[in-house]
């Protein structure tokens, strides 16, 4: 283990090293899309005239945000299969608890978005008769994303680094394939700093990314 | 063809709009003025329904806005209305502005569309500026540009919310001549103004409002002649001083 450094043992690794960044990457696209599709749902009820709709996103979005994510990851990879009555693979069951959990820091995003539009905006788009639907569909909600995009992106890089706590449930993601290799062959500082240095340039160019967009969109 | 009878509206506790009684007739010019605060925006907003009200009566072209049942926005599409910051859509060109709900509201397809917007495009003089994005544009053309999409709707009135108060005054002139053509072709027009030029040469009537009643309802030359009320003498001779 602490013998001369080798960073052979990472190229030879490559290929299970590809396979759980695969994972990540899968991980991180679906809690994205589906965490802003339900996330702008919970934040549409939230902001609705109707109480209860209302009402149940207030409560949902205060449950999994105050529940840390290991534990909703363990939650649903123990609860999803006794309430689905069969098993549906450890893959599944994290891709749900990612999706719920996500959109529920998206939907308080989008939420500020939205309300980021100027009434008279509304006022103007109601004027020309269009319906409320289809005024928040075509004057709010495209100027509330335009808006958003470089909090949606830093919640995205946020979320690509959680993805490797579903090591927890055993799930082969990049984290969990390089510690199986570094147990493995023994080469713990090897993947270790190898995966540190991967997530680290992957995120900083995310970053770099976020701060172009900042500039673009800034009024 | 609208009809305003004893509208009364509170914020809460704070009472906005009392008893307001005016109607306007086909064709007919009326520009309500006042200090600010005293309810002329509200007012012109009640009317089709964006704001809404808890006693009284508005109809408009028979139809009552305040009624259960009565489709708004059927209703808001037959009345344009232009707002005193233009409130233009900024992820769009002026083109798709103006095409937008002549798509979704009266369901034309999108090149009968496009020909209606540069006719009005035409006539507002910005023909040229239809790709544009409204943050391209002055002041000036931008709130030509949303009469325009006003107009393209084919509205039975127009409502006009202190169109010119947002205005850098070498723009005023461009909107106002838009305004007065437009009067002049026979639109009835509400207008919320400061402008007692435009009041003068194309009002038939005029609105004086103070603290959220109608403290004078009069002919245009009327008013300006001898104003009957204190409170209305003492704002003509604050604004026409200068």
């Amino acid at each position: 283990m602490f013998g001369a450094f080798d960073y052979q043992v990472v190229i030879r690794n490559l290929h299970l090293l590809w396979d759980g960044m695969q994972i990540t990457f899968l991980l991180t696209g679906v809690a994205i899309v589906g965490g802003i599709l339900f996330g702008t749902i919970l934040a549409l009820m939230r902001l609705s005239r109707f109480m209860v709709l209302s009402f149940l996103a207030g409560r949902y979005v205060d449950a999994f945000r105050s529940t840390p994510l290991i534990l909703v990851i363990f939650w649903f990879y123990f609860a999803v299969p006794i309430v689905v009555g069969r098993p549906i693979g450890d893959l599944y069951s994290v891709l749900i608890a990612f999706t719920l959990f996500e959109a529920a820091y998206y939907s308080e995003i989008i939420r500020a978005g939205i309300q980021s539009i100027r009434m008279p905006q509304i006022h103007a788009g109601l004027a020309l008769g269009l319906t409320r639907w289809q005024t928040t569909k075509t004057i709010v909600l495209p100027q509330a994303f335009r808006n958003m995009v470089p909090v949606l992106l830093t919640q995205a890089i946020v979320l690509f680094q959680d993805t490797s706590l579903v090591y927890v449930v055993g799930l082969k993601d990049f984290l969990t394939a390089a510690d199986l290799v570094a147990a493995r062959d023994n080469r713990v500082v090897e993947l270790y700093l190898f995966t540190a240095v991967v997530y680290f340039i992957l995120c900083w160019l995310g970053s770099l990314l976020v701060r172009r967009l900042q500039r673009q969109y800034a009024i | 063809m609208i009809e305003v009878d004893k509208l009364s509206k509170w914020y809460g506790d704070f009472q906005v709009l009392d008893q307001c009684s005016t109607s306007v007739a086909k064709g007919e010019v009326v520009v309500i003025c006042g200090p600010s605060g005293s309810g002329k925006s509200t007012l012109i907003k009640c009317i089709n329904g964006l704001e809404p009200f808890q006693q009284g009566v508005i109809t408009v072209n028979g139809v009552s806005v305040g009624a259960e049942g009565t489709d708004l926005p059927k209703l808001r599409a037959s009345i344009g209305m232009v707002f005193q910051n233009f409130e233009l859509f900024p992820h769009m060109t002026v083109l798709d502005n103006i095409c937008l709900a002549q798509t979704k509201v009266l369901n034309r397809d999108h090149i009968e569309a496009g020909e209606r917007a540069m006719q009005l495009l035409n006539r507002v003089g910005l023909a040229d500026q239809a790709p544009k994005h409204p943050a391209q544009l002055s002041g000036g053309q931008q709130q030509r540009v949303a009469i325009a999409r006003a107009l393209a709707m084919d509205p039975i009135a127009m409502l006009f919310d202190e169109p010119t108060s947002a205005l850098d005054p070498e723009m005023i002139n461009e909107v106002l001549d838009v305004m007065v053509a437009l009067a002049q072709d026979g639109m009835t027009m509400m207008v919320v103004t400061h402008e007692m030029g435009f009041a003068r040469k194309v009002a038939d009537r005029v609105v004086f409002m103070d603290d959220g009643r109608i403290e004078e309802d009069a002919k245009t030359d009327e008013f300006f002649g001898a104003p009957r009320g204190e409170r209305a003498q003492l704002f003509l001779s604050k604004i026409l001083t200068h």
